[in-house]
């Protein structure tokens, strides 16, 4: 190729002391979607951040964009400069149009007046170039997150960016969302973009890469072609050593014809679910797919009483059972992980302790008040073995701990109830790859113990790895059910047709 | 990657010192959020001695320090269970003139009198779940509810006195207003108002730091939304913190009423809630909920205290104090602010 568009040499950052960013190297050329992959803190927001003009880089490195030295101060710096972000929560204002967000910051006026009209002209070729579907004096309120995600994109070419930045672009778009945004990032590579694309997710970065480089602890591990892509490989740069098998099942598939545990019949709520009934049994991993909006977790919160029911019946280990708040279910067993453990699990003020011990407090209270602390730090020192939670200490506070770490508290603490049912919400969301693999391996671990186990995840990979059979919905509705068979393994393709109406309905 | 080996081995050292010294950094700030504001209130005592020509630092102006921070104290516990879970209780003052008002007036009847203590703080207790029903029950913001309840209660307090002052100068266990009890006799006494103040403390720690209830405090705080996942009901503890908040109001209520043999429903206990939550913001605790400590609301009361009692003893004028008590509530709030940045919650 000729000259590269994007050129960093030496950039190091760090924080107080503490290196975040070593003397990384990335030269990127137009016209190539380049992935930036590593696990989490292993530098990427850091580097993109210094992109984007937010972090100043240490003296000493150097930044040049089509070949010129450039320095980027100031959140307008990057964009001054050609670079634009597209961030994992989106920037957007929703409460203006469309038009107005894209003009955000530069915004068109004549004679000290709005100049609306303008404006929506003015970003009509550009919605019409991406095949936006909306208008541009539509609220952006209005629009679903794939959509919005369109109007950000809008934003950058509006800008005249050269280099667009995407950070997990996909984390909140259903399966056809992603599929149209990749066709788009597909496009813009063809009109000669450069696309930094960050994701956790292999099969995107299989699907669109045209050089992948990993990052480690700050440091530029290496880079991949376009032939030389391989799941194992990367894996291997981002954790340091080899990963054997990734997905972990050992427990026995024929379990599925153990005696049921959990079984609830027309489950609705009159908005989201519109009668659904499942089945799960001792000692089986059940996935749950779908795409996004198709009514999976609402299903979720009606089985643990998080959100109340207008029909359904429970029946737990044969025997009928109502329950009407998260606390009876946990009380009978039945526990969830939520897909949003910072807004719904964790405490992220209070020590992992307390956080581990949240469950069973009150079942362990001596005189049925008060705490009783011996045990709980017993309880939290053998989570912190048992699930190897990596924290200096199990009286730090929750929140300082990475995403996988969270997580394993969070499960700590449903696991200290002994489930009979565990119901797993996006269990490996933002969690590096190799807190990943320990996940895996604590579910299936369970299944052998005989939990009664139910998979929430989008990654499809993922739920054909770790499940037995897979139930996948659709608008509110129970599709179908796809099984693993003898001769034939279960595959992406089943669920999605199952999961989209083998035409695309989504949104 | 070129030479590496050494590099890296610097690299490494490099990185030994610099987390060793970010260790230490961490502990530091550790250190301060632990001792808060304590090294404040003693600057202020040193400092108010010093300019007072050393009349801070004598037996009896303690004394008279302890006695007026108890009543704040006790109101700024109950407050402390409130702002741990996000709310807030605007009502206190008044909670705590309409006890005094139904204490006094039980007292002065014949055969009853004695009943006036536990009139007076059930009353309060009664007015703080009335509050916390409204919040926990029909979802209504504690702002709104409590600042409903600050000219409610306000008025039933002058109803019951028939909008007069009450006087009993013969009301039973006055000691608890204006008594001491001994230590070391001739040496060394604690006002019984002091007294009164560090048991409620005490017992406010055990509640908050050693039994289920007080975790399931702080999740709700920290949490609502992920404290209804986990199985706690949300609203009993709210019901729970206002009525604690009520409960220490109507003691608090009582022990001005043994202190002044008298109430008077539309003056006693004005604007007391600011004292109240200033002393909790000034202890720490977040406005937002879910971090805090009974010790730090301690130090704010204390601090309230010899803040009025210097100023005073310093000869600043009673208008400059409003100035400078107000100059504190913001630094206090800056401080929250401060705090904040440096906690988990990022």
């Amino acid at each position: 190729m000729n000259e590269p568009i994007l050129e960093m040499r030496g950039v190091s950052k760090s924080f107080f002391g503490i290196k975040a960013l070593r003397a990384v190297d990335l030269t990127v050329y137009a016209g190539e979607v380049h992935a930036l992959m590593g696990e989490n803190g292993a530098g990427k927001s850091t580097l993109m951040k210094i992109l984007s003009g937010a972090y100043r880089p240490d003296p000493g490195g150097e930044i040049r964009i089509e070949g010129k030295p450039v320095h980027i101060h100031g959140p307008l710096g990057g964009r001054a400069a050609g670079i634009s972000i597209i961030y994992q929560e989106l920037s957007l204002a929703p409460n203006l149009s469309v038009a107005e967000n894209i003009y955000l910051g530069r915004e068109m006026s004549r004679s000290g007046l709005l100049a609306r009209g303008a404006m929506r002209e003015g970003v009509g070729p550009i919605l019409e170039r991406l095949g936006a579907d909306f208008t541009p004096s539509t609220l952006v309120a209005h629009l679903s997150m794939g959509q919005r995600q369109l109007v950000e994109i809008a934003r950058a070419l509006h800008a005249r960016s050269k280099i667009l930045i995407m950070d997990e672009p996909t984390t909140a778009l259903s399966a056809g969302e992603s599929e149209r945004l990749f066709a788009l990032i597909r496009q813009l590579r063809a009109e000669g973009l450069a696309i930094i694309y960050i994701s956790h997710r292999m099969d995107e970065v299989y699907a669109l890469g045209d050089r992948v480089t990993v990052l480690r602890d700050g440091r530029l591990v290496g880079s991949l072609g376009k032939q030389d892509i391989r799941a194992d490989a990367i894996v291997r740069m981002m954790v340091g050593r080899d990963v054997s098998s990734f997905y972990k099942k050992d427990h026995d598939p024929e379990a599925g014809k153990g005696h049921p545990v959990l079984t609830a019949t027309d489950m609705a709520d009159g908005q989201r679910v519109k009668g659904c009934s499942l089945t799960v049994h001792a000692g089986e991993v059940v996935g749950l797919a779908g795409l996004i909006g198709a009514g999976r977790t609402e299903l979720a919160h009606l089985i643990v009483g998080a959100a109340p029911r207008i029909s359904g019946r429970l029946e737990l280990e044969g025997q009928p059972i109502d329950i009407r708040t998260p606390g009876e279910a946990l009380e009978a067993g039945i526990a969830y992980l939520t897909e949003d453990r910072k807004a719904l699990g964790l405490f992220l003020d209070m020590s992992c302790l307390d956080n581990i011990n949240l469950a069973v407090i009150g079942r362990d209270a001596k005189l049925g008040w008060f705490l009783d602390r011996d045990r709980a730090r017993e309880r939290a020192d053998r989570a912190f073995a048992g699930l190897s939670i990596r924290a200096a200490n199990p009286g730090v506070p929750a929140g300082g701990l990475s995403g996988g770490n969270q997580q394993k508290v969070l499960l700590s603490r449903l696991l200290a109830i002994a489930p009979k049912v565990l119901i797993l919400d996006e269990p490996t969301r933002g969690v590096d790859v190799g807190a990943k693999s320990e996940i895996y391996t604590i579910i299936d671990n369970l299944a052998k113990a005989g939990t009664a186990i139910l998979v929430i995840s989008s990654d499809l990979p993922e739920i054909i790895g770790i499940c037995d059979r897979v139930l996948v919905m659709r608008s509110g509705h129970i599709a179908g059910e796809v099984r693993r068979t003898e001769t034939a393994p279960l595959t992406q393709e089943d669920i999605m047709a199952l999961a989209t109406g083998t035409e695309h309905l989504d949104a | 990657m070129p030479d590496n080996g050494s590099t890296q081995a610097k690299a490494a050292t490099v990185n030994g010192t610099a987390a060793a010294e970010a260790t230490k950094r961490q502990r530091i700030r550790l250190l301060i959020r632990a001792a808060g504001m304590l090294p404040v209130l003693l600057l202020l005592c040193i400092g108010f001695h010093y300019l007072s020509d050393g009349r801070f630092f004598t037996g009896q102006n303690l004394g008279i320090v302890l006695q007026q921070a108890a009543v704040n104290t006790v109101l700024a516990a109950g407050m402390t269970f409130v702002i741990l879970t996000g709310g807030i209780d605007l009502s206190v003052g008044s909670i705590l003139a309409a006890s005094a008002m139904a204490g006094l007036t039980v007292s002065k009847l014949p055969e009853m009198g004695a009943l006036w203590l536990p009139v007076a703080v059930l009353t309060g207790l009664g007015f703080g779940i009335i509050n916390g029903a409204l919040i926990a029950l029909l979802r209504l913001p504690p702002f709104i509810v409590t600042l409903g309840s600050l000219t409610a209660v306000r008025g039933l307090a002058r109803l019951l006195g028939a909008d007069t002052t009450v006087f009993n100068p013969s009301i039973p266990y006055a000691f608890i207003g204006n008594g001491s009890l001994t230590l070391i006799p001739g040496v060394a006494s604690i006002p019984w108002l002091s007294v009164i103040a560090l048991l409620v403390i005490l017992v406010s720690w055990v509640v908050l730091r050693r039994t289920v209830l007080g975790v399931h405090i702080y999740a709700v705080g920290g949490n609502e939304s992920a404290a209804r996942l986990a199985g706690i009901k949300v609203w009993a503890v709210l019901i729970f913190v206002y009525g604690v908040s009520g409960l220490f109001a109507g003691l608090g209520g009582a022990m001005q009423a043994a202190r002044l043999y008298a109430a008077n429903g539309l003056q006693l206990g004005q604007s007391y809630e600011l004292d109240a939550i200033t002393a909790v913001i000034l202890g720490g605790t977040s406005f937002v909920g879910g971090i805090g400590s009974i010790w730090g609301t301690l130090v704010g009361a204390l601090i309230i205290a010899v803040l009025s009692n210097g100023l005073i003893l310093v000869g600043v004028s009673d208008i400059w104090q409003y100035v400078i008590k107000g100059l504190v509530i913001i630094g206090a709030a800056a401080l929250d602010r401060y705090r904040l940045q440096g906690s988990a919650r990022t």
